[in-house]
């Protein structure tokens, strides 16, 4: 649905955004993680077509957005990070105009009234946007946004400066739009991604540095716990008798270390605490540990490890 | 276009611009029909319309300095720029929406004329051609003060350089006159409002006067539109 192939944009000499591809299927949600001002909204400018890239192409449904701006624009509902609303105007007057804007082919009165109803900002339809609580005005951001139904929904930072219970509204509604539209929603808040997408990409300095399923970055989450281990003797032995320890979900063989020693990830239930259980199964097969280590990592050092990795990556580069 | 257009039109009369350059423009030509036709008892407008030449460059940057300006300042150009309506369309339609309340404001001319029609028959010719003029002119207007209007977001700077511009067209002719060089005073001169203008106040409708405006409009639109599509690419 959306493809976005070698994305470079350059402002003087600095790298906004460095080489990022990636796709995404009809009916995905993708989650634009990263710090502030690593590059997250220009890379959706570019994708809407708001600036252009240095190089490299975005593709929506087959349209390229600078050769057929006016097609792939169409595929697009955009919420930018500040709502682009006119503060003089009611709500309604407000969709009737983006309405119009857009080029929507379906009955007027009955689709607005249809996304009010969506939104729930029916009953503040005859109000000035000026006079609108924060809350407020970013829903109408989001109903203007969800105007002609695009198949393509990108939404920079919907939840900023929402309160608790706001945001988790607008998170169901991601959920419930992500059936039908492609979603692609970027936060600088990790809970808040991890809640409601199906995959992630983390962004740092302008480049991509990684992209994973939710559920393979945050697997510690879901109630395993992670060992690392550094083990001498044979491959087979070590992995039968590692699996019969209770409370052992899967066991990994990493890679080879030497001929004699390799590393190993233990997956395990939460709960159990099964160093000792290892310690003596290792000893009883005469396997030394070399070393062994709680790989138990949540979301959020993930994140953090994955981002300082990428700095420290940089900053020896320019050392060099 | 249509929706842009709508828009403007609508934000114009939703806040106090468009009242205010109404009062502003009826208040001046009021006051110049009163002094030139009424107490002279004159039936020729002439007069009025070439004193209203200064007022115009004084009205134009209020119509047009919200133009692109706060749209860019609020981030709602956002929305336009990445709605499938092309940049010519958005340019067209912020022009249009000026022009029309421009052109609101020159229709209190007729009922001027009606006014003479009650005790003489008025030169229609001046008042035709005229009324040409005064559109051109507003419309040349317009077009350079929603350029300048594309390059700012403070609605302040948009005004300020309207006027200057407006005062450096104003002052056309005496700036000629005191430039030693003879040929950058001739090609000031060729680019001088009054002298387009002076022309259809006389009556006289001429082809070059008429291309001269049309192409200031084309050229300043032209620009407003390089502007943002620089602003995409740099």
């Amino acid at each position: 649905m959306v493809e976005v192939k070698n994305l470079t944009k350059r402002y003087g000499g600095i790298k906004a955004v460095n080489d990022i591809s990636f796709t995404v299927e009809s009916g995905e949600i993708l989650g634009f993680l990263g710090p502030n001002g690593a590059g997250k909204s220009t890379t959706m400018n570019m994708i809407t077509g708001y600036i252009s890239s240095t190089s490299g192409t975005v593709t929506i449904d087959g349209y390229d957005i600078l050769e057929n701006p006016k097609e792939a624009k169409s595929k697009i509902g955009y919420l930018p990070e500040i709502p682009p609303l006119y503060l003089d105007m009611t709500v309604r007057k407000y969709l009737e105009f983006m309405f119009d804007l857009k080029r929507v082919s379906l009955p007027k009165r009955e689709h607005i009234l249809e996304i009010m109803k969506i939104i729930k900002i029916t009953d503040v339809q005859d109000r000035i946007i000026k006079n609108l609580s924060k809350g407020y005005k970013q829903r109408v951001g989001f109903a203007q946004a969800l105007l002609g139904n695009p198949p393509v929904l990108i939404l920079d930072e919907p939840t900023v400066g929402l309160d608790p219970k706001q945001i988790i509204e607008i998170r169901n509604l991601i959920k419930s739009l992500g059936k039908k539209h492609t979603v692609i929603f970027s936060s600088h808040v990790l809970s808040e991604i991890s809640a409601t997408c199906d995959r992630i990409i983390v962004i740092s300095n302008g480049s991509i540095v990684a992209d994973a399923k939710t559920s393979e970055l945050s697997s510690s989450i879901s109630g395993e716990q992670k060992l690392a281990l550094e083990i001498e003797g044979s491959q087979s032995t070590i992995l039968n008798s590692l699996k019969n320890i209770p409370g052992v979900i899967r066991v990994k063989k990493m890679r080879d270390i030497n001929d004699q020693s390799g590393k190993y990830v233990i997956e395990y239930q939460n709960g159990y605490d099964i160093r000792r259980d290892v310690f003596n199964a290792m000893s009883r097969n005469d396997c030394p540990i070399l070393n062994m280590q709680s790989g138990n990592e949540t979301l959020e050092e993930s994140f953090l490890k994955l981002i300082s990795q990428d700095q420290t990556k940089k900053k020896t580069g320019g050392n060099l | 276009m249509g929706a842009i257009l709508k828009r403007e039109l609508g934000s114009f009369f939703n806040s106090a611009i468009a009242y205010v350059v109404m009062a502003v423009f009826f208040f001046f030509s009021g006051y110049f029909f009163y002094v030139f036709c009424l107490s002279y008892d004159s039936a020729n407008l002439t007069y009025v319309y070439s004193n209203m030449f200064f007022i115009i460059l004084f009205i134009v940057p209020i119509i047009t300095m919200k133009s692109f300006s706060e749209e860019k300042r609020q981030k709602t150009d956002q929305a336009l720029l990445t709605s499938p309506t092309s940049l010519f369309q958005i340019v067209m339609g912020k022009f249009l929406g000026a022009f029309v309340l421009y052109a609101i404001c020159c229709a209190v001319f007729i009922i001027y004329a009606l006014v003479i029609s009650f005790f003489t028959a008025p030169d229609w010719s001046v008042i035709l051609c005229t009324t040409i003029g005064i559109l051109l002119l507003g419309g040349a207007l317009i077009a350079i003060d929603i350029f300048i209007s594309s390059l700012t977001e403070s609605q302040v700077i948009s005004a300020v350089a309207g006027f200057a511009i407006g005062i450096v067209i104003y002052l056309m002719s005496n700036f000629t006159s005191s430039i030693p060089f003879a040929w950058l005073a001739s090609i000031l001169e060729t680019v001088n409002f009054l002298n387009y203008y002076q022309n259809f106040t006389y009556g006289v409708l001429r082809l070059s006067d008429v291309v001269f405006f049309l192409s200031i409009i084309g050229l300043f639109l032209f620009f407003t539109i390089r502007v943002f599509e620089k602003k995409r690419w740099s």
